[in-house]
This record gives structure tokens, sequence and C-alpha cells, in this order.
């Protein structure tokens, strides 16, 4: 995975009512919690995975997030909620 | 018991449709009077809103043909508004290239297209409408137009053997989801019943063809494959549980807990021109008659595998049809005194003629 992107039709919103972050798919919802969301706001298609975890670092006061977007974005791609924009 | 939330609302904008698809879903009555009138565009846009305020976000435009409403790039339009994800799920035949980049624009998430057979021939006959290249056509508009792209597929005893040719024919068309539904016997489906009933073989080498098509493509195409009712022995949660995730509305405004429910004598159905979206979902007759677990009748109340919060005691409708009691146990449990009704149901006789779906002439059930 080069450069992760949300699948074709996948659209991220929050949900006022339910007070959580949502992945809204083809007759599906994924609720996110607050990490996932922004790992997932970043996922564009245009920047690297690096990238990614270098925007949340700053973000997140130079925690080392590597892993967590890493096992993040594998399971995402496994479920076919994100692909590979450089494939 | 908490209150649940809705997350699904389904919008029958109308029953007109240039399919005559021998196990639609929709009543048998849906040339009634009642459904003449249907519901004008401010009332669908605002129960779109009420919708997402009670807690909704999928969308399904559906109908019969939901492309037969000439307002529907402005409800497309409402419902991206709202905060709705919207579904359109089509027939295909009236999906242009022109209506599609109107869709489009409008905000319209997802385009799910039906395909009776991959066999040009065979589709057109079980449709009963030359429907076929149209389809075909409509699914490569809206890659074209970077939709997602669902191919729908129901299934049943004339169609099953082509398993495989459909699948590749999702792949083809660059779907991203495939639904095998298998015929589920509601509305029209109960007349046909005796031309759509698989046997078990078929199921099981489709089933087999699913499973090898996921091992050889992978996530890029998902394949929703869900063993038929008939063939079951525990009850599914019939729309998530009744009054639990989904909503219904008919043409005419008419809010169901489900697209059959109309046949259970005796429940009455609120309308969006009369009542907010709320109280319908809270408070109706319609939706507080089956909700939970409280109106459950042996063997459910004391189910030896406590599985009342799990399947919710099946479906309503299909329990109404079987035992004549809505409140039943769903017969496709293995514990339902009337079980033996679903296994016999498997050894239906068989034809290959249909009665098509039809506005104009009454069916006789």
């Amino acid at each position: 995975m080069t450069r992760p992107r949300l699948v074709t039709g996948a659209r991220l919103q929050f949900d006022e009512v339910r007070d959580e972050h949502v992945l809204l798919v083809p007759e599906g919802v994924v609720r996110l919690n607050p990490t996932a969301a922004a790992v997932l706001e970043l996922c564009d298609g245009e920047r690297s995975l690096d990238e990614i975890v270098g925007a949340l670092s700053e973000r997140y006061d130079g925690a080392d997030l590597r892993d967590d977007v890493q096992g993040l974005v594998d399971d995402m791609t496994q479920r076919g909620l994100v692909v590979d924009a450089a494939a | 018991m908490q209150q649940p939330r809705p997350l699904t609302l389904i919008a029958e904008l109308s029953y007109q449709c240039p399919l005559h698809c021998p196990y639609c879903s929709n009543p048998l009555d849906i040339g009634a009077e009642k459904y003449r009138r249907e519901l004008e565009t401010g009332d669908w846009t605002r129960t779109f809103r009420e919708a997402r305020a009670l807690g909704v976000l999928q969308l399904a435009l559906t109908g019969g043909e939901p492309m037969l409403r000439r307002d529907l790039v402005e409800l497309c339009a409402g419902a991206r508004d709202a905060g709705l994800y919207s579904s359109l799920i089509t027939a295909g035949v009236h999906f242009t290239r022109e209506r599609a980049e109107a869709l489009k624009s409008a905000g319209l998430d997802h385009v799910q297209i039906s395909i009776q057979s991959p066999d040009p021939e065979e589709n057109d006959r079980i449709a009963g409408n030359r429907s076929f290249e149209k389809k075909i056509a409509a699914a490569r508009f809206a890659k074209e137009l970077d939709f997602p792209l669902t191919i729908n597929c129901v299934l049943h005893r004339q169609n099953l053997d082509r398993i495989e040719e459909i699948l590749d024919l999702a792949l083809d068309l660059g779907a991203q989801r495939l639904e095998l539904a298998n015929t589920q016997y509601y509305g029209w489906a109960v007349a046909n019943q005796d031309a759509l009933m698989p046997s078990w073989e078929q199921l099981q080498r489709a089933e087999e063809a699913v499973q090898r098509f996921r091992e050889r493509v992978g996530p890029e195409v998902d394949v929703l494959w869900v063993l038929p009712d008939f063939y079951e022995d525990l009850p599914k949660p019939c729309m998530g549980g009744w009054g639990r995730a989904a909503m219904v509305v008919a043409p005419n405004g008419d809010v169901l807990p489900c697209q059959a429910a109309s046949t259970i004598p005796g429940l009455e159905f609120a309308n969006v021109r009369e009542h907010p979206l709320e109280w319908i979902w809270s408070e109706s007759d319609a939706f507080t008659r089956f909700r939970g677990t409280d109106w459950m009748q042996e063997p459910c109340r004391t189910c030896p595998l406590g599985r009342q919060e799990e399947d919710f005691g099946g479906c309503r409708c299909q329990a109404l049809r079987l035992t004549g009691d809505a409140a039943a146990t769903d017969p496709v449990c293995r514990f339902s005194p009337h079980h033996d009704r679903v296994v016999s149901a498997r050894e239906s006789a068989q034809t290959d003629e249909f009665l098509y779906r039809a506005i104009k002439r009454p069916a006789r059930v």
C-alpha cells in the first residue's frame, strides 16, 4: 500500500445524532473512533503512508502512530474500504 | 428497553415499473386506489430531513422504478442536503447518460442495477420486458461517472445454474458489490413459488461457486450471498428486527416496518402527510406492535437457544402466511410447531411459467 484512498463512493461524515464519526459506503455504515476518522481523512490518494503517519504525529504531540495507522489501513483494505491509489 | 434508532429509510417512490418480475416484493394490490396519490417532492425531502434527525444514514431510492419520478434529481439533492447516503435501486432501463449525469451532480451516492439473468434472452423473459442491453449500458454509464456500482440479481430455480456467468458479468462490469439475493417469498413471489423454489443441490453448487469467486477475486468485489430462508432451520432477524433498524415509506406516504407489512391484517400504517416521522417510529401501531420481545409467544418466549434478541422471532409476514398468526414463531425455526410447512415447501411442484407482476390485472393467490 503506497498511497491509500477511500474506495469509490465512500464518504466520511460526522453523525450528530449519535455523536460519532462514520464512514458511509454503499448500503453500509462503519462506526469510527476519532483516531480512525483522523487517519481516513488523510487517506486521499495523494499522501503516502509515511506522510499520513507524519501528519498525525504532528497533530498528536509527536506520538508514534505508525503501527496504529498501518493496522487500520490494513484492516480497511481487507474489508475493501480502502484501496491503493498507486495501483 | 431503550428506543432503537433507525439506520435505513427505504423510499418506495413509485410502484410504476417497466418490468414485470414474478418475484417483485411490492404488494399484490399495487394498482389500488390508495397508491395512486404519490407523495409530492416536498413531502419526500421533508421526510428525508426528519429521517436524518431520527438517526437514519442510509437512504434507498426504490420502487417500482424510482427513475419514473420526474423529480428524482431534486430528491437526490434533498437527500444530500439532509446528510443521507443515497442509493438508487433501479432496473436500469431509464438510466441514460444524460440523466445519470444530472443525478451525479445532484449528489446521488451509489447506483444499484438489477439483472434478471446474465443471459440476454432469459433476462428479458424473467423481466417480462426487453431490457438486458439497456441494463448493461446503464452499468457502463454508472462506471464512467465514477458511481460505486452494485449489481443485484434475484436468484431462483430458473437462473441459479448460471451463477458463474452472473459472477463474471459483475466482475466485467466493474461492480464493487454483487447482491445475490435468493428469492424471499413475499409479494408476487408467493404466487410464483412453484416456478421459483430452487433445489438444495442448486443452492449448494451456487454457494461453492461464490466461495471460489471470493478466493479468486478478493475484496475488489463484495459478494453478498445468503442462503434462502426455506433451507434454514433458524430464522433471520427480518429487517434487523421489527421497528429496530429500518423504515419503509410507500409511494403514498404510508410508513411500514417492512415492504410486506401491508399483508398483516389489522395493522394501521401512519402516513408522513399526517404525522411526524419521529412519532410514527416511536408511537405508531405498526411500529410498536412487534417491537422488542414482549409480544412473543412460545416457543420464542422461552427460546432454548436464547435467540430472542438475535433473530427477534424471524419474519412476521412469513409467520402469518404459514401459520395464520403474525405473532407466531417464524416457521423457519426448527422449534416452531409449523416447521414441517417450510420443509414441505422445498419440494413444491415445479413449473417454468410465471404469473407476471402487473398493475392492472389482479392476481389470484
